[in-house]
């Protein structure tokens, strides 16, 4: 039996900056997590990966990361995306330093 | 050192162009990133975690002040103002963009540098001795070796695309301070019986997710023989290693199925039939680069104020205890500048401390620099009367550390932080490690001691040859840490036996802090380093250390 699908957002890192971004609702690339498209539903899940790929120009690597639902938004479940969402722990460098 | 000429020039620069076409090329979607990776990959562009990062050779570790400052201006113009030096003798930058990294290609090249075949399934950047025509114990200065390899390994028409990536390293001395022994092939400058100059020449050494320490595949190997001999292991691995899976790719799966013996009648027979091609070129072409790394004109001036210091400032005489490494000339020094200060990330350079750098060298020291593969930066020709000026310096920009060789000297890949395949973090854990020891004031007590972390399991950080290697995995979604022990990665190269389970990311410091209470509970005398501890007692009074039989050490087990 397959295992129930499990709430996920559509990421990959822009071409020209490499900074890792988020494919909202409206079909735009965020670079907050907590403006993502949730997906619920595993045929949509392919659709939006199949979107994604599509705008090769733009994005690179795309696939889809397992999120929590929290206040505040989608965040992820895995340290790793948890990482991408903030950037390195040694500097504050990436995300975490455009965002204050 | 090696001076461009106009082939390597004319070379880097359309070499350049071309990249720039390519990255111009995918950016307009006439190559999607299928058709574009390789070709980024072998100019040292790697899509990360976070952002690009470019990967810069630094050939055999050597660089002069000009090629630092340019490595500085890099850093400061397309980057974040800081470059990270690896296990490999190179210099990574964290956050170009990629519509740059043709401009910053470019920059480097005006200096003679490249980052070409720093990545793919190549011949990689040639790793040597940091303490090349230097070192005491030398038997030749194996740089010209590696820059022939160099030469001869760039561009390589028949090895651009090998089963997998490909490492070289060459020492001229019998402490194998360039972890031969873990290299595709390892090089060992020696000298037969009568005295002639030649290799062992290893083979099928590696890390990664299948630790192999290297076979002697030629005994003894005349210099003159090098190239075509290089050649024949490479091709007959060419077309021996296994592309049908990834992870059994390298030339030490190649040489572990197939046997050393065969290896060798097959590498023998091809080398027959290329010796002949090569025609002695190759070495008009060595002795020409040889000319090049002459030995500096040694200064002739009084040690006296060296001395003096020494005796004066008792911070300068630990730096100096800790630090330096005795130089072939006795009125010399080598200098091992720390990259480590505790707390720091371990390899980490701002642009303003390389500048200070490429400045004593410059002033002070024949204008050489090195890289060593244990991400400390080395000054290899220092008369000893600059000494204190140096260390004055240094400190300035929080470079004084008087930390070789001891337990905060740790290796430790990017892991988590940056990488894309890691499978937890590696730097917090060094920073930890040495903040804590360094709190505790314990670092010199302890003495020589070398903890060496990875990320994931193909061991940027050497894990496997550390006297403690730390091994970071992703066990069940949550950060797990491997502790292995008694890991050599000299001359007397071994592989660490694992102690038992991982360690959860909050566990790793107080593991090793019983560890290493342990070995100081245990050890003979204040003379007896950790590994001769390890190897005197083995494995059984460090485990028990590490998995007390309490609550504490049920959780470790859990994990």
């Amino acid at each position: 039996m397959s295992k129930p699908f499990t709430p996920k957002v559509v990421t990959a890192n822009a071409l020209l900056e490499g900074d890792v971004i988020y494919l909202t609702a409206d079909d735009q690339w965020s670079r907050a997590i907590e403006d993502a498209e949730v997906i619920e539903d595993e045929a949509h899940g392919d659709l939006r990966v199949l979107f994604g790929q599509s705008q090769p120009n733009e994005v690179v690597g795309v696939y889809l990361a397992d999120v929590k639902m929290t206040e505040t938004g989608p965040e992820p479940v895995h340290f790793r995306e948890e990482f991408r969402t903030k950037g390195p722990s040694n500097y504050n460098h990436g995300k975490q330093a455009e965002l204050t | 050192m090696y001076q461009y000429n106009s082939f390597d020039r004319d070379f880097l620069a359309e070499r350049n162009a071309q990249f720039r076409a390519q990255v111009e090329r995918r950016i307009d979607g006439s190559l999607t990133e299928d058709e574009f990776k390789p070709l980024r990959l072998m100019n040292g562009l790697y899509l990360q975690l976070h952002a690009y990062m470019l990967r810069v050779a630094i050939p055999y570790g050597t660089l002069n002040g000009g090629q630092m400052n340019v490595l500085a201006d890099v850093a400061d113009k397309w980057d974040k103002g800081y470059g990270h030096f690896t296990t490999r003798q190179n210099i990574q930058y964290n956050w170009p963009e990629l519509r740059d990294v043709p401009d910053m290609l470019d920059a480097l090249g005006e200096v003679g540098m490249h980052a070409i075949q720093t990545s793919g399934n190549t011949i990689r950047n040639v790793t040597s001795d940091h303490f090349a025509g230097a070192a005491a114990d030398e038997i030749e200065d194996p740089r010209p070796t590696a820059e022939l390899l160099r030469q001869w390994s760039t561009d390589h028409p028949e090895f651009q695309f090998l089963p997998r990536k490909f490492k070289i390293a060459v020492t001229g001395s019998p402490n194998d301070r360039a972890v031969t022994k873990a290299h595709d092939i390892g090089l060992r400058m020696i000298r037969n019986e009568a005295g002639e100059p030649g290799y062992e020449v290893i083979v099928g050494g590696g890390l990664g997710r299948t630790p192999m320490i290297g076979k002697v595949l030629r005994e003894f190997l005349p210099k003159a023989d090098l190239l075509p001999y290089a050649e024949a292991i490479v091709s007959v691995y060419n077309l021996l290693g296994r592309r049908d899976n990834k992870y059994k790719a390298r030339i030490k799966i190649t040489v572990h199925e197939n046997g050393i013996d065969t290896i060798r009648d097959l590498v023998e027979e091809r080398f027959a039939l290329l010796k002949p091609q090569f025609g002695g070129i190759d070495q008009e072409m060595l002795a020409g680069i040889e000319a090049q790394f002459a030995t500096p004109e040694w200064t002739q001036a009084s040690i006296a104020p060296f001395n003096a210091a020494y005796h004066e400032n008792p911070v300068f005489r630990s730096w100096v205890d800790t630090n330096i490494t005795k130089h072939r000339n006795d009125d010399y020094a080598i200098v091992s500048i720390s990259i480590k200060k505790q707390g720091k990330t371990p390899g980490d350079a701002t642009s303003e401390q390389m500048r200070v750098m490429a400045e004593i060298a410059r002033d002070y020291a024949h204008d050489e620099l090195r890289i060593s593969h244990e991400q400390n930066v080395i000054l290899p020709h220092v008369h000893k009367s600059h000494l204190p000026a140096i260390h004055a310096r240094l400190r300035e920009v929080e470079l004084a550390t008087a930390n070789i060789g001891l337990i905060s000297d740790i290796i430790a890949c990017p892991g988590m932080d940056y990488c894309a395949l890691a499978t937890a973090r590696s730097i917090p854990v060094a920073q930890q490690i040495a903040t804590r020891f360094d709190e505790l004031k314990l670092e010199h007590d302890i003495g020589e001691l070398k903890i060496k972390i990875s990320g994931c399991i193909n061991a940027c950080g050497h894990h496997h040859v550390g006297h403690i290697g730390i091994l970071g995995l992703d066990r069940a979604g949550v950060e797990n840490y491997q502790i292995t022990l008694g890991g050599d990665h000299t001359e007397t190269a071994a592989v660490g036996e694992r102690a038992g389970p991982g360690f959860a990311y909050d566990e790793i410091v107080p593991a090793i802090e019983r560890l290493i209470a342990a070995y100081l509970e245990l050890r003979s005398g204040e003379d007896e380093l950790f590994i001769e501890t390890y190897r005197r007692l083995g494995m059984a009074p460090f485990k028990a250390a590490l998995y007390p039989s309490n609550s504490e050490g049920v959780k470790a087990n859990a994990a």
